[in-house]
């Protein structure tokens, strides 16, 4: 399990309880998170469920694969700690992670 | 250029479903013609995921989205659908003749007497990036498509993006353009190999400009830009002097003019009874992830399912007078004999 903190683009904060092996959308959607849509349901086929990692995290939630970079250019306002929350999967390691989420997903 | 044409059957979306349906409308000697907003059959399976495998078609313990496609259109090959691709059915109505009249962006029009809406997700429609004030400017100075080069001729053209798209446009506009400006996030394209080499040797030869970062608002009036504001990886905010901007982000499925249409709607999805999967409107089917029934699952299965009923039920509103046999394609000679293998 690892406890997850998404801030909406308003700064409402969304505290998770999340199951390892789940991805970070699949928690975002399953709670109801706002603006983070997941048009394509979690295969790295849209760039609907864009966040930016908390910089603190980003070396724990690791770099984005070639495919994820290639979707990130469908999203908008990118930034260096951006991912795709689809491609971020949960463990121990990312007890405590804090992602925010951007204010449209294009 | 308006062109009039009679058929049966007019297809609303060249998905895998609406590709199946003219299967089992072939079989029952109804012919189709199809039409899509997309420039390839496909649908989401074509445009979003050509390459991801799909593991729940009967019978295929694993295939892409392409490899589905593929194989439906070989499925469906002895039919001879008409396809009538890059076109938006805009308009439908009831003629007094019972059959009805269904119109595209692009002026084509049908005089049919069944309509199966296979729209899926809705009609892919390029992103609009979020930047202030766009739509102002939209089909005036910023497109999403090219249609006519000409109108780019001597412009200062913008293009943003990084896929093949945008370094087409690039190399494409280039030689008639003012001046090409092409602008991506970041210093690695996903465009085909050799389209990036032609454009590199381009910015080279300084026949091209190329930087990297992003748009965040629009300068002009009118309908016209004059400049693009744009913040560089570096967070430094420039602007670019351009009179043309192409934004090149990909497509999202909208449900678009399908809400014009007078169906009952449950959610944005045309609600269909699940003997013939037809609407609320005699003569126009729906099937596949545009309709809504109790219990519908969005899978390329279910859509295989509804366009079978829905073919019995079709083919008796094309053919009145004539009795509709169940056969088996493993046994009847005249089903084989439709599908040229008899
Ligand atoms: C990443 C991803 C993975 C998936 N994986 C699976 C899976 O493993 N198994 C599964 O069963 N399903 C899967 N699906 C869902 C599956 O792709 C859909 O159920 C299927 O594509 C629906 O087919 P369809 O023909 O109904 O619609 P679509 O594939 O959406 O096709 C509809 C077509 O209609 C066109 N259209 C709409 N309106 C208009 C208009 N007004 N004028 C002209 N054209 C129009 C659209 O442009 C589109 O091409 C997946 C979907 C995605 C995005």
């Amino acid at each position: 399990m690892a406890k997850i903190t998404y801030i909406a683009f308003d700064g409402t904060e969304y505290v998770v309880e999340a199951k390892d092996g789940s991805t970070v959308m699949e928690n975002a959607v399953r709670n109801a998170v706002p603006g983070i849509e997941a048009e394509c349901g979690g295969a790295c086929a849209c760039a609907t469920c864009h966040v930016y990692v908390d910089p603190a995290w980003v070396e724990a939630t690791g770099e984005p694969e070639p495919m994820e970079e290639d979707m990130l250019d469908f999203a908008h306002d990118v930034q260096p700690t951006s991912r795709l929350s689809c491609q971020i999967r949960v463990s121990p390691a990312l007890d405590g992670l804090v992602v925010r989420v951007p204010e449209s997903q294009g | 250029m308006s062109e009039t044409i009679e058929t049966d059957v007019v297809i609303v979306g060249a998905g895998p479903v609406g590709l199946f349906a003219v299967f089992e409308l072939g079989l029952l000697d109804v012919r189709c013609h199809l039409i899509d907003i997309l420039d390839k059959p496909g649908g989401q399976c074509a445009e979003l995921y050509p390459e991801k495998p799909i593991y729940d078609i009967p019978g295929f313990p694993i295939i892409t989205g392409q490899g589905l496609t593929d194989n439906l259109l070989a499925q469906i090959k002895p039919f001879s659908p008409t396809f009538h691709l890059g076109e938006m059915v805009v308009s439908l109505e009831r003629l007094e003749d019972g059959r009805f009249r269904v119109q595209t962006d692009a002026e084509t029009v049908f005089l049919t007497k069944v309509i199966v809406i296979a729209a899926g997700g809705g009609s892919f429609q390029p992103k609009r990036p979020p930047v202030p004030g766009i739509e102002a400017f939209e089909g005036r100075s910023v497109f999403y498509s090219v249609r006519k080069m000409d109108a780019f001729r001597d412009h200062d053209i913008l293009i943003v993006g990084g896929g093949d798209s945008a370094l087409d446009w690039t190399l494409n506009l280039q030689p008639i353009a003012r001046s090409v400006t092409l602008m991506h996030r970041r210093d690695a394209f996903r465009a085909a190999p050799d389209s990036v080499n032609k454009m590199r040797a381009l910015a080279e030869e300084g026949k091209l400009n190329l930087v990297f970062g992003q748009v965040t608002g629009l300068k002009g009036g009118d309908g016209l830009i004059e400049a693009v504001e744009i913040i560089d990886n570096d967070d430094k905010t420039h602007h670019l002097p351009a009179t043309r901007l192409l934004p090149f982000f990909g497509l999202t499925m909208k449900l678009g003019p399908i809400a014009d249409w007078g169906l009952n709607l449950h959610e944005n999805l045309i609600t269909v009874d699940t003997e013939k999967f037809q609407t609320s409107e005699p003569g126009i089917f729906s099937i596949g992830d545009i309709n809504w029934y109790p219990g519908k699952l969005k899978l390329i299965l279910s859509g295989f399912h509804e366009a079978a009923l829905m073919a019995q039920a079709a083919s008796r509103i094309v053919f009145p007078d004539k009795k509709v046999l169940f056969q088996y394609t493993t046994s009847s000679t005249s089903l084989q004999k439709k599908l040229g293998v008899a």
